[in-house]
C-alpha cells in the first residue's frame, strides 16, 4: 500500500545470526520495514520472532550480520543505543508504573525538569508535561478519562496504548510491539488496531508481533512469516489469503518465491 | 476531548461527594481512613477524660511523637520502595548511644556528637542498602541482621555502665526547648504563606497553560484549611499550659515539633517533586519497568536506605534528648514496630509505591494518642498494646482491600 519497494528501509537486517548454546535461533535472517509501514510478524512459537525483536531493540547482539539504519550500518550494543537511533520497543508486559499516572509514565526516566544543579533534585515541570502529554495523546486519539489518571485505574487498552504513546513521543522513526493485542477484548483490539494505523500515517515504520493471523490481516501491509530461525515468506497483505500464510508458518505450503515466492 | 479533572488540585466543593465515591471505587483512599480515626480517638477520649483536648496534653502528645514519627519518615521511604527496614528502631538506639558516648565521655561538641551519629546512620544505611542491592538478599534478612548486629553494637558503644547520662544542654534542648512565642508565630506564618504562594502559582501556570484546574473556591478551602490548622496550632501552643497560673509559664512551640516538622516537609518536596522522587515511586510501583526506563534502580535504593537510616539516627537524637540519657533500652522494645506501624496506619501501602511522607506523622499521631488516651485513663499498658494491635491490623486490612479494589477497577 504505502511502503514503495523502491524506497531505502528506515531499518534493515542483513544476514543476521544468532545462536543460544545448542539453539540457532535466528539463521542468515534479512529484515526491513520502510516508513509509513505495518509489518507483520508471525511464526509459531521457537520460530525466533522474539530474538529477531530483541535483536532489532538492542537486547541481543547478534553474532553474525549487519544492522543497517537509514542505509549505514551501525553498532547496536544496547537498547539504549536502538532508542537514540529513534527504535522504540513495546514489550508485551507494557512496563508501565501502575501506581504513577499517565503523564508520569509518558515521561518515565526522561522527565522535564528545571535543572536545580544537583541531577537527583532537579525539579519536576508537571505543567510542561501534563500539556505535551495531553497534545501527543490528543494526536493519536488515545481516549482516557483524565492524563493524571493513575494506570491502575485504566482497561487493558488503555495500557496499551499509553505504552504506545510513550514509544512515539520522543521523535521515534521504527515502533516495534510485541503481541499488543494479545490479552484485549474486541472493542480494546479494535482501539490498538486504529492506534496502529495513526502510527503509519505519522510515517513511522511499524514492527508488529503478533499470533493472531486475523489481526495481522487487518493491518499489516505486509507479513513476514519466520520459521524455525529463518524466514520463509513474505507476503503483500492486500495480495494474499488467511490460508497461504498459515500454511507457511506450519510449514504445509511454503510460497514458490518472495512476495508470494519462495525465500 | 478529556473530562476536566483537578487531579493536582482540590476537587471543587460542589462535587466532592462524586469525587470521593470516585476514589473509593478505585481503591485510592490514601490518608482519608486515617483523618477519620483521629478524630474518632479524640471524640472518645475527649468524651471520657475532659484533659485530652487541652493545649498542656495535645503539646506533650507531638513532643512525645517526634522520635518516633521522625524515624517512621524513614520507614515510610523505605515502604514507598516496596522494601521494609527492620533495624531502624536499633539504628536509632546506637545513634542516641554514639551521641551521648561523644558528647559526655569524650566532652566533644554537642554539634559533633550530633553529626557523628546522623552520620553512623548514614553508613549503617549505606551498608545495608549496599548488600541488598549487590548480593540480592531480601530487605527483610539484611535488616534483620542489622537488628541483631546493631543491638549488640550499641550494647558496646554504652560500654560496662550501659547507661549515660547526658548532661550538655544544646542536646537536652533539641527536645525540651521552647520557642519563644513571636518565633512560634514567625515559623507558622511563613510556613503558610510559603504553602499558598506554591499552591497559587501551581493554580496560575495551569490556567496558563490551559491545563484543567478546580475551581478557585477549592483552591481557596485547601489553602484556607491548611493555614488555619498550622495557626491554631500554633496558638495552642502559645498559651500557658502551667496548671498553677502563678509558676514559671510554660509556652511556646517545642523545638522537637518543628524539628519533625521540617523533616516532614523537606522529604515531602523531595519525594513529590523532585526527579529523584519520581523514581522512588517508579521503582516502588514496577522495579522492571524503572530499570527499562533508564534509572539506577540500585542507586536510588541504597541513597532511600541512607535517608532512612539518617532519619532513624535523628529520631534517636529527639528520644535521647527527651530522656536526657542514652541506655540498654534506647530503641529497643515497639520503637522498631511503632515505626513501621505508624507508616502504615498512616496509608502508607506495605505492597510498595503508594503513600506519602505525612503518613507519618498522622500514623504517629494515632499511635501518640492512643498511648497518650490511655495513659490519662490509667489503663494497663497491655490493654495498650492490644489497641494499638488491632488498630494497625484495621489499616493494613484497609491497605490490602483498596488494592484489590484497584485491581478491580483496572480492566
Amino acid at each position: 500500500m504505502t511502503a514503495t519497494e523502491a524506497a531505502m528501509p528506515v531499518l534493515q537486517l542483513r544476514q543476521v545470526s544468532k545462536r543460544f548454546g545448542a539453539v540457532q535461533a535466528l539463521s542468515n535472517v534479512d529484515f526491513e520495514v520502510y516508513s509509513n509501514e505495518v509489518v507483520a510478524l508471525v511464526g509459531d512459537n521457537g520460530a525466533g520472532k522474539s530474538t529477531l525483536i530483541k535483536t532489532i531493540a538492542g537486547a541481543y547482539k547478534p553474532d553474525d550480520g549487519d544492522y543497517i539504519f537509514e542505509g549505514k550500518v551501525v553498532s547496536i550494543n544496547s537498547p539504549r543505543d536502538a532508542t537514540d537511533l529513534g527504535v522504540e520497543t513495546v514489550y508485551q508486559d507494557l512496563a508501565l508504573c501502575d501506581n504513577l499516572d499517565v503523564v508520569s509514565n509518558l515521561y518515565l526516566g526522561r522527565e522535564n525538569v528545571r535543572r536545580s544543579g544537583l541531577k537527583a533534585m532537579d525539579l519536576l515541570n508537571e505543567t510542561e508535561m501534563e500539556r505535551r502529554a495531553t497534545e501527543v495523546l490528543r494526536d493519536l486519539s488515545v481516549k482516557i478519562p483524565s492524563v493524571r489518571v493513575q494506570i491502575a485505574n485504566l482497561s487493558g487498552g488503555q495500557r496499551q496504548s499509553v505504552a504506545v504513546a510513550r514509544s512515539v513521543m520522543w521523535n521515534s522513526k521504527v515502533v516495534l510491539l510485541d503481541e499488543p493485542t494479545a490479552a484485549l477484548g474486541v472493542e480494546q483490539t479494535r482501539q490498538v488496531k486504529d492506534l496502529i494505523l495513526r502510527l503509519r500515517e505519522r510515517g513511522l515504520g511499524v514492527v508488529v508481533i503478533s499470533h493472531n493471523v486475523a489481526d495481522v490481516f487487518e493491518v499489516s501491509d505486509r507479513i513476514i512469516v519466520m520459521r524455525l530461525g529463518r524466514r520463509v515468506a513474505t507476503f503483500h497483505t492486500a495480495r494474499s489469503t488467511n490460508e497461504q500464510v498459515i500454511g507457511a508458518i506450519t510449514g504445509a505450503m511454503l510460497p514458490a518465491n518472495a512476495y508470494g515466492e519462495a525465500e | 476531548m478529556m473530562k476536566t479533572q483537578p487531579t493536582n488540585l482540590a476537587a471543587a466543593p460542589n462535587n466532592w461527594r462524586e469525587a470521593l465515591a470516585e476514589r473509593f471505587r478505585q481503591g485510592n483512599l490514601g490518608s482519608l481512613p486515617v483523618i477519620i480515626g483521629l478524630i474518632i480517638i479524640a471524640i472518645v477520649f475527649q468524651s471520657i477524660n475532659k484533659n485530652f483536648l487541652t493545649p498542656l496534653n495535645l503539646t506533650n502528645l507531638m513532643v512525645q511523637i517526634a522520635a518516633m514519627g521522625t524515624i517512621s519518615t524513614g520507614v515510610v521511604l523505605i515502604l514507598l520502595l516496596g522494601e521494609v527496614d527492620l533495624s531502624a528502631g536499633q539504628v536509632s538506639g546506637l545513634a542516641a548511644a554514639v551521641m551521648a558516648v561523644f558528647v559526655s565521655r569524650h566532652n566533644l561538641p554537642a554539634g559533633v556528637a550530633i553529626v557523628g551519629a546522623i552520620v553512623v546512620g548514614a553508613l549503617v544505611g549505606l551498608l545495608q542498602g549496599w548488600w541488598i542491592s549487590s548480593f540480592r538478599v531480601p530487605s527483610f534478612v539484611v535488616t534483620l541482621a542489622g537488628l541483631l548486629a546493631w543491638q549488640g553494637a550499641r550494647l558496646r558503644v554504652l560500654g560496662d555502665t550501659g547507661s549515660i547520662n547526658i548532661t550538655n544542654k544544646f542536646i537536652i534542648d533539641i527536645a525540651n526547648f521552647r520557642l519563644p512565642i513571636w518565633l512560634g508565630w514567625v515559623f507558622g506564618v511563613i510556613g503558610v504563606v510559603v504553602y499558598a504562594l506554591i499552591v497559587f502559582n501551581e493554580y496560575r501556570s495551569r490556567r496558563a497553560a490551559e491545563l484543567p484546574v478546580g475551581s478557585l473556591n477549592g483552591v481557596l478551602w485547601r489553602v484556607g484549611v491548611v493555614g488555619a490548622s498550622v495557626l491554631a496550632g500554633v496558638a495552642m501552643m502559645s498559651v500557658n499550659r502551667n496548671a498553677n497560673a502563678a509558676g514559671i509559664p510554660i509556652q511556646g512551640v517545642p523545638t522537637a515539633v518543628i524539628i519533625f516538622m521540617t523533616f516532614l516537609i523537606i522529604f515531602d518536596f523531595i519525594t513529590q517533586r523532585t526527579r529523584f522522587g519520581r523514581y522512588v515511586y517508579a521503582v516502588g510501583g514496577n522495579t522492571e519497568a524503572a530499570r527499562r526506563a533508564g534509572i539506577n534502580v540500585n542507586r536510588i535504593r541504597i541513597t532511600i536506605f541512607m535517608l532512612a537510616s539518617a532519619l532513624a539516627a535523628c529520631g534517636g537524637i529527639l528520644a535521647a534528648s527527651r530522656l536526657n540519657a542514652a541506655n540498654q533500652s534506647s530503641g529497643d522494645g515497639d520503637v522498631l514496630l511503632n515505626a513501621i506501624a505508624a507508616a502504615v496506619i498512616g496509608g502508607t501501602s506495605l505492597f510498595g509505591g503508594r503513600g506519602r511522607i505525612w503518613s507519618a506523622l498522622l500514623g504517629a499521631l494515632v499511635i501518640g494518642a492512643i498511648a497518650n488516651g490511655m495513659d490519662l485513663l490509667a489503663l494497663k499498658s497491655s490493654i495498650k498494646f492490644i489497641v494499638t494491635g488491632a488498630v494497625l491490623l484495621l489499616a493494613v486490612t484497609i491497605d490490602a482491600a483498596s488494592r484489590a479494589r484497584r485491581e478491580n477497577s483496572g480492566r
